[in-house]
């Protein structure tokens, strides 16, 4: 259990500094620099821009020598300072993601969650009930093709302009003050379901195609063919079975996250809905160095964290693997 | 303990219901988007290429107004200006204006607006160059003393163009934060104050105390609600369900939808929109054939932009001027004579015909011209990824080019990189429009189209195919310092205008529109072309030319 632990952290500790490094590189080996983009639309007098941007370039350090740069970013990452944001200055960019954030989480948490949840149970159903696989996994391999994207401009149009159900944009309507009490929360979820929505539905067909799958295979396999002759009910041997099937669903979902989170960034664009996705967009269009390597990093944060709880279920879930590791197998 | 619990239920359920909450009354709030693009973090008036749209304009303000429309300075903050002689300029400030911090607004502000970037590196410190001093007559009569350079045009546009700052505040501050500080609490003079600020929207609340109020009329709406809005599809679908009263993206199919879902345009046909800008395609005068002036006039013959604004547009835009010049704040210095003797038009016929005078022919028959050295020539055009109106235009450009015999490719580089590439003189041609916008005067358009400054390793201020005419920059630096009263001007005009229409540095093709549509659904009387009070724009930089006066003028 301890060495099994200890191995992964040191992975993912090895795995984090790549993964730091470059994001620190790619916006930096990018053409171009931040300063002549933020400058480049302003009308001003004449000869005014070349005064700034020295100026401006200096105050961020850009004017300094790549490794110093590296260097200072490491030490400042120390301290927990993401450093300033180019684009939004001059908003720490340690601020500007924190309350972005929130507005991921709230939509990806629960359509991560539940559509694993649901899409294993009907992947299952399906696997064992022809009549229901029949009707479906047609639908459901239309969702998994679906790009996010996609199907976010198809629910907006369905759902938001034709049928005039939800709004299609935004987090909250704009006559609406925050604040903790039933209209603005009940207005909130309102705007929350249709990105909520899409993401749910694109992702809930590839666990249950996945599920369905697996049950085929393990109803078919050995265990399951020796325990109907020793006379086991169905309703037995479909559980071990979902056991098993669902060990390569809970990888899956470590393998998926990256896509799913990928997806949620394009989702929120189609929404207008105010998360990391059009920050990221509009930093990495900006070359707001300090921004985009602050979204990456919390994103590459996000993934570690989230495989590694899913290492962990795993653990839980798979004695194999405890055992493997515990030396008693 | 199982009781507890629904006893503590009960109660949060009530206080949580019981909860006030609190809303925007609709009926008095203004919705808008297409101006701002990402969570608001900035308010400061010195750097106003980052500044949240509506801080100068709607909490600081300026001299004048300027109304593109009818090319008239509308006294603001100063009641009256004009030259004393030819190098001082008087301005009479109006009286009984506040900030909003309660401070009296006089000429000190005025003169510390100004004296504040001798002192320190700001945009317009370079205004020190032409200007000696600026000095309070009485506290509502500011004397600005110039020197023998003054730039009469480049001083217009400063009027309605200075964001004017409360010397007790900025006069407090540490000046090495005049870059720096977000000044989350604006103080200004205008008719709205910031109220709150959203991950998505930037929220305005009316300034009852607005000296205004008596003068111009109070602006209708109690509250204005900027979101950001991802893109015009999202806005197309807020316009179609009217949550939003005025939306300032670029929507092709508007001229389809617009009387089904009762959409209001400045004008009822085509084009609809206002002319805000030029597109011009600019052409790198350092790269083979487009170094020759007679090749680079030759091709502007083979371009077609009444199809790509007919095209592209669905006629929301109108076809350039040979000179590039619009509006009237341009065209009074427009040379007929000039444009007649000289400008261009869609002529395939006359292009082939001046290149093959040129010596540009296909030497080597693969269907395709050389250079007058028989070297094979091609070209990129470029302009950036994801601006699926200017990527389609170039692919007409390109088949124009094709069809008299040019090797021209369309090429879509991320948005950085198209950046860098004009910046570097990496690219063939490029269509811009950064520093193109209408204003009082022609000066700000050619300071851009032509500029200068070229010399260094980065162009970045205009004139990216960097062509290099010290005659024709000076002819700009001498139009910049003669007064709209100077007998030569139109001469001056005429001369640049006829040099920029001979060596064509760059072709004007089209001019991109003010895009804005709005709804009826709660304010009405929009400003139109039968009813042009105002100016429907909500972008940075641009409240000044009227939109305040749509704002007062709206009806419910």
């Amino acid at each position: 259990m301890k060495k099994y632990l200890t191995k992964k952290v040191i992975i993912y500790l090895f795995t984090f500094f790549i993964a730091v490094t470059i994001d620190w590189a790619i916006p930096r080996f990018m053409p171009g620099d931040p300063i002549s983009m933020l400058l480049s639309r302003f009308e001003g007098m004449e000869g005014g821009r070349e005064i700034i941007e020295a100026q401006i370039t200096s105050s961020f350090g850009l004017d300094k020598p790549m490794l110093e740069q590296y260097a200072n970013f490491w030490g400042s990452l120390f301290k927990g300072d993401l450093g300033t944001s180019i684009y939004m200055f001059p908003k720490p960019v340690g601020e500007i993601i924190a309350q972005a954030i929130v507005y991921d989480l709230i939509l990806l948490l629960p359509a991560i969650l539940l559509s694993w949840v649901i899409g294993n149970n009907l992947g299952a159903y399906s696997g064992v009930n022809k009549k229901a696989d029949n009707t479906m996994m047609p639908f459901f391999y239309f969702l998994t093709s679906s790009p996010y994207f996609w199907f976010a401009v198809v629910v907006a149009f369905v759902f938001g302009v034709q049928l005039g159900w939800f709004p299609i944009s935004n987090a909250y309507s704009a006559t609406i003050e925050p604040g903790f009490n039933l209209t603005f929360i009940g207005d909130f979820l309102h705007h929350w379901f249709l990105p909520f929505f899409t993401l749910f539905l694109v992702q809930l067909g590839g666990w249950a195609i996945g599920m369905r799958n697996m049950i085929i295979y393990e109803m078919g396999s050995n265990y399951s063919k020796y325990m109907e002759s020793l006379g086991a009910s169905d309703n037995l041997i479909r559980k071990y079975a979902f056991r098993n099937g669902v060990l390569p669903q809970v990888s899956g979902l470590a393998i998926q996250l990256g896509t799913i989170v990928a997806g949620a960034m394009t989702t929120e664009i189609v929404f207008s809905y105010p998360g990391l996705g059009y920050l990221m967009l509009k930093a990495i269009v900006n070359q707001d160095y300090f921004l985009v390597q602050g979204c990456f990093l919390f994103l590459v944060i996000f993934m570690l964290c989230a495989n590694f709880i899913v290492d962990i279920v795993y653990m839980l879930i798979d004695p194999r693997v405890r055992f493997s590791f515990s030396g008693e197998v | 303990m199982k009781g507890h619990w629904k006893v503590f239920l009960a109660v949060a359920l009530v206080l949580f219901v019981a909860a006030t909450s609190f809303a925007y009354d609709r009926s008095e709030t203004f919705v808008y988007g297409g101006g701002l693009w990402n969570a608001p973090t900035n308010w400061n008036p010195l750097t106003p290429w980052q500044e949240t749209t509506g801080t100068g304009g709607l909490v600081y303000e300026y001299l004048f107004l300027y109304y593109p429309t009818t090319d008239e300075f509308v006294p603001y903050l100063a009641t009256s200006g004009e030259w004393i002689g030819s190098k001082v300029y008087e301005a009479e400030l109006r009286k009984g204006v506040k900030w909003t911090d309660g401070k009296s607004f006089t000429a000190d502000d005025v003169v510390f607006t100004f004296e504040v970037a001798k002192d320190n590196a700001l945009h317009y410190s370079n205004i020190w160059k032409w200007l000696d001093k600026v000095e309070a007559v009485t506290p509502y009569k500011v004397r600005f003393t110039f020197n023998d350079n003054v730039h009469y045009q480049e001083w217009k546009r400063t009027l309605y163009d200075l964001r004017i700052l409360p010397k007790h505040i900025w006069e407090a501050m540490d000046p090495s934060e005049y870059l720096t500080t977000a000044n989350a609490n604006p103080v200004g003079t205008g008719p709205y104050m910031m109220e709150a600020t959203g991950q998505d929207r930037m929220i305005w609340v009316r300034n009852e105390n607005w000296w205004g109020n008596d003068v111009m009329g109070q602006p209708k709406p109690k509250y204005l609600i900027n979101l950001v809005v991802n893109g015009n599809n999202v806005a197309l679908g807020m316009l179609m369900k009217g949550e939003l009263d005025l939306s300032n993206f670029f929507i092709p199919g508007v001229p389809k939808i617009k009387d089904t879902f009762g959409l209001t345009t400045w004008f009822k046909g085509s084009p609809y929109m206002l002319s805000e800008n030029t597109a011009l395609l600019f052409l790198n005068a350092t790269k083979p054939a487009l170094n020759d002036a007679g090749f680079r006039r030759a091709i502007a013959f083979a371009f077609n932009p009444a199809m790509i604004a007919e095209k592209v547009f669905e006629n929301q835009v109108k076809v350039a001027n040979p000179t590039g010049l619009f509006g009237e704040g341009w065209t009074k210095f427009l040379s007929e004579e000039v444009v007649e003797e000289y400008g261009f038009s869609y002529n395939p016929e006359k292009a082939k015909a001046m290149l093959d005078e040129l010596g540009y022919v296909d030497v080597n028959g693969d269907g395709w011209r050389e250079d007058k050295d028989g070297n094979a020539i091609s070209f990129k055009i470029i302009v950036p990824n994801g601006w699926t109106d200017w990527m389609e235009s170039i692919k007409i450009l390109a088949t124009n080019l094709k069809a008299v015999g040019i090797n021209a490719v369309p090429d879509f580089p991320d948005y950085s990189i198209y950046n860098n590439m004009i910046h570097d003189g990496s690219f063939d041609m490029a269509i811009n429009n950064n520093s193109s916008s209408r204003s009082t005067t022609p000066w700000t358009y050619w300071n851009y189209v032509v500029c200068d400054e070229i010399y260094g390793e980065e162009v970045t201020d205009g004139n990216f195919g960097r062509y290099d005419n010290p005659e024709l920059f000076a002819a700009i630096d001498d139009f910049n310092m003669m007064q709209d009263t100077d007998p030569a001007i139109m001469d001056k005009a005429a001369e640049i205008q006829q040099i920029m229409l001979e060596a064509m540095p760059s072709v004007p093709l089209w001019y991109n529109g003010l895009w804005a549509q709005s709804t009826s659904s709660v304010w009405k009387n929009w400003p139109t072309e039968d009813n042009p009070e105002g100016y429907p724009c909500s972008w940075a930089g641009k409240w000044q030319y009227g939109a305040l006066e749509m704002l007062i003028n709206l009806k419910q």
